[in-house]
């Protein structure tokens, strides 16, 4: 018997057979490769035209509903999209904070016409997002964040530093926390979106370890925002950006998949160290790294899917993300580590032709960083401690 | 198929949660240690799993079984786990069903497991190490066969009903053809059982064939070809010990954080220090990373989906660092009483171990998985 499913599962393998560029089959192999949209959009071959694609059909953002620019389809249906994406090893159509963090916070928190505004621009890829949570003096300990936002009638006045604002250069608009009492810690703080073009907001980027200069600080300096833009009550910003990190450590998580297509970190092991007469590994100590490596990496996707089926059915614990992001970010790490070990000098080329531009090396420095971003390793697990196993405070 | 369990599989783990703690908690196995209990299990509980339809769980409806799958067969052995309870649940229930399903043996057999009066053993290890290697000959003589040989590690053998025996019909140790599986009686002449304690104090036997003589009708399955039987019951046992250790492993960690809440040091709660903490949040995340690809077993497993075999490896290497882990943190995190027979955390120890060797442990599994992917 032919269900819905099935046909929903033949029609979109149909379509994206027809619809999904060659150029977006491929493995992704630098950060270049993946593409994120906005106004002043960076497209390689094929990116513009597959996540436009994508955007038409609203599968850019499948589970949203359809009149914020998403595909309405069910928990079952996105399952099955996702299932025929990576059986032909299609690439994510669309790179964005918008997507996976402020989206959801949107649709929970926002009001109609914030939802109306903002939604259908981040399904269609048309305004990139940055996140200005951080600041100097608020890390780990981010409800202690200083910025501030005074009450000027209609709108606020914004001043104050953030930093380590991933792509604040090249993103459009910003969601950013603010401090609109000092009264209480975490009961001060609002949360407002505004356009990275207003008048007050500079940027300066900031040089990493991988070379590259993703992130910036952020200045504000007497920036008008206006009311309408503040998402939820004010004072009440702390529940957003709550919610909104758990979004973010569920899409962090996802780094500790790997990358769709074949298995590189195998391949590219065998094409530098060699098979033995008996077609193992010449490198028995690195192949008994690689092969453990493998079981977690398995069972870890397993645990990905359980965690996303449970999240749809409205099963997951509210603190599981944090697992996720601590056991997810931990892995992709790791991983890395063992691509270096298998590629050897050639892995560690940072300029070469072969290397495509030191992909290997800096996407290893990279990783590094998948365990401080979105919440530390170490505050993922004080969250586990408390709220999942519930260990009394100290 | 979402990864969780569905509704009727919550209400079976509900039920079999309660009776388990009920009938067989860990006092239950160290009442039968400390009697010395020569069966290894207690008969009486063999035949309540039977009232309760555990037995029949895997066995088809038209052998008056449930006609369930290995997701609720895992539901019971994740609850024998937590609770350390001994039986031959996994053995005769899971793995020897599984050999038996679809062949006229089930005939036979079926109706004494569904009764909970049928215990089968399985007689597959020759080496103290799981491997693919089968030396044990079976020679054709007459309208049957001799085997000849000794198998190792084969639990409840003493007390089977049954044995399982994987031979030799023809070819080399490592071949995969040449391989024929046998449903042995236990009580053919020239079988022998040497029995004993194990560290986790089950019992298990060096069983000795000596020109035991079978009938052709003893054959399960198709003669050199029973590597498919016998990878059907692997598959079933090791998805079945991985649930089993997924128990053990929880339980031992349930068991540690409740201490750490409750035990006290420099004024303050134990589970309070960040370094524990911490080491408690790895183990929950490791446990939960297990159960999920348990799970992931199970269900490819029941839709019978080719994707399964792998499934089925990366969940038993993965289940076996798990609990290792739990059981390791388990005792260390006891302290003192960790270490002391009174306390229950060492039977968790010693039970995981025994679980994770059985068929295969994690670097077994580890380098299937590698062989498999071409390196
Ligand atoms: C690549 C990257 C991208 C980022 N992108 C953004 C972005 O777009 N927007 C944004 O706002 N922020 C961003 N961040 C910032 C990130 O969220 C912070 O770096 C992170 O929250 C840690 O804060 P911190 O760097 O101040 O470290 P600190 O909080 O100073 O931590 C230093 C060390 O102390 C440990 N520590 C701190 N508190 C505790 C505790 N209670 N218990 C145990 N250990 C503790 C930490 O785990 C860490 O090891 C990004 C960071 C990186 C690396």
């Amino acid at each position: 018997m032919m269900t819905d499913l099935d046909q929903f599962r033949r029609d979109t393998r149909a379509w994206l057979e027809a619809n999904c560029p060659p150029e977006m089959r491929q493995p992704v192999r630098s950060e270049k490769d993946a593409c994120w949209g906005g106004r002043n959009p960076d497209f390689q071959p094929g990116q513009k035209e597959w996540m436009d694609a994508m955007a038409s059909r609203g599968w850019t953002v499948p589970d949203w509903p359809t009149a914020y620019g998403g595909g309405g389809l069910s928990a079952a249906q996105t399952k099955i999209l996702r299932e025929e994406m990576a059986a032909i090893h299609a690439r994510n159509p669309l790179n964005s904070f918008g997507i996976s963090m402020l989206g959801p916070a949107l649709l929970k928190y926002g009001n109609e016409e914030q939802k109306l505004e903002h939604l259908p621009k981040i399904a269609r890829g048309e305004i990139r997002w940055c996140q200005g949570y951080s600041e100097p003096n608020a890390g780990s300990d981010l409800a202690s964040l200083a910025a501030s936002a005074e009450d000027a009638g209609d709108h606020y006045i914004v001043n104050g530093q953030k930093v380590w604002t991933s792509y604040a250069d090249k993103a459009d608009w910003i969601f950013c926390l603010v401090r609109t009492s000092k009264e209480s810690k975490q009961g001060g703080i609002s949360f407002v979106l505004f356009d990275m073009a207003s008048e007050g907001v500079s940027t300066k980027p900031i040089l990493l370890i991988s070379g590259y200069s993703p992130f910036c600080e952020t200045f504000m300096d007497n920036v008008k925002v206006p009311k309408a833009n503040r998402v939820h009550a004010e004072n009440k910003g702390w529940d957003v950006a709550k919610y909104l990190l758990g979004h973010e450590r569920e899409m962090i998580s996802g780094m500790g998949l790997g990358s769709t297509g074949g298995n590189p970190l195998i391949e590219g092991a065998i094409a530098t160290i060699g098979l033995n007469d008996r077609g193992e590994l010449a490198d028995p100590l690195l192949r008994a790294h690689l092969a453990l490596f493998d079981v977690r990496s398995k069972a870890f996707a397993a645990m990905s899917e359980r965690f996303i089926d449970e999240l749809k059915a409205g099963q997951a614990h509210p603190a599981q993300p944090s697992m996720m992001k601590y056991y997810g970010t931990e892995l992709n790490k790791a991983r890395h580590e063992l691509v270096m070990a298998a590629g050897g000098s050639d892995a560690l080329e940072w300029e070469s032709r072969g290397s495509s531009g030191g992909a290997k090396a800096r996407a290893w420095l990279r990783t590094k960083a998948n365990s401080i971003e979105g919440g530390t390793s170490e505050v993922q697990l004080n969250i586990i401690a408390k709220r999942i196993l519930e260990l009394p405070g100290a | 198929m979402p990864l969780y369990l569905n509704d009727e599989q919550v209400m079976l783990r509900d039920t079999t949660k309660q009776f388990v703690a009920e009938h067989a908690p860990v006092s239950h196995l160290r009442a039968l240690r400390d009697a010395n209990d020569s069966t290894g299990f207690s008969r009486d509980l063999w035949k309540q799993f039977a009232e309760m339809g555990f037995t029949s769980i895997l066995i088809g409806e038209d052998h008056g079984g449930l006609g369930l799958g290995h997701v609720e067969a895992g539901v019971v052995l994740e609850e024998i786990g937590r609770n350390l309870s001994p039986s031959p649940f996994l053995t005769t229930a899971v793995a020897a069903v599984e050999a038996l399903k679809g062949t006229a043996h089930a005939e036979r057999w079926f109706p004494g497991i569904v009764a909970g009066d049928t215990v089968a053993a399985l007689a597959i290890d020759e080496r103290a190490k799981h491997g693919d290697a089968i030396a044990m000959t079976a020679e054709r003589s007459g309208n049957g066969f001799k085997l000849s040989g000794e198998k190792r590690f084969v639990t409840h053998a003493h007390v089977a009903d049954l044995l399982i025996v994987a031979a030799r019909t023809s070819g080399a140790d490592v071949d995969d053809a040449g391989v024929t599986l046998f449903a042995v009686p236990k009580d053919a002449d020239g079988l022998s059982h040497e029995t004993e304690r194990l560290a986790d104090s089950s019992l298990a036997a060096r069983s000795r064939f000596d020109r035991v003589e079978v009938d052709a009708d003893a054959v399960i399955g198709e003669v050199d070809n029973g590597r498919v039987v016998l990878e059907r019951l692997l598959a079933a046992g090791r998805t079945g010990a991985s649930a089993e250790m997924l128990g053990v492993g929880g339980g031992a960690m349930d068991m540690t954080v409740a201490y750490m809440k409750e035990r006290k040091q420099f004024g303050a709660p134990i589970g309070s220090f960040q370094a524990l903490q911490h080491r408690a949040a790895h183990l929950y995340s490791e446990m939960e990373v297990a159960r999920a690809a348990v799970l992931k077993a199970q269900q490819l497993l029941d839709a019978d989906d080719a994707r399964a075999d792998e499934a089925v490896s990366v969940a038993k290497a993965m289940t076996g660092l798990a609990a290792t882990l739990a059981v390791q943190e388990g005792i260390q995190m006891h302290g003192g009483i960790g270490m002391t027979d009174e306390y229950d955390i060492g039977f968790y120890m010693k039970r995981a171990r025994v679980l994770a060797e059985m068929f295969g442990d994690s670097n077994f599994h580890a380098d299937r998985l590698a062989r498999k992917a071409g390196y």
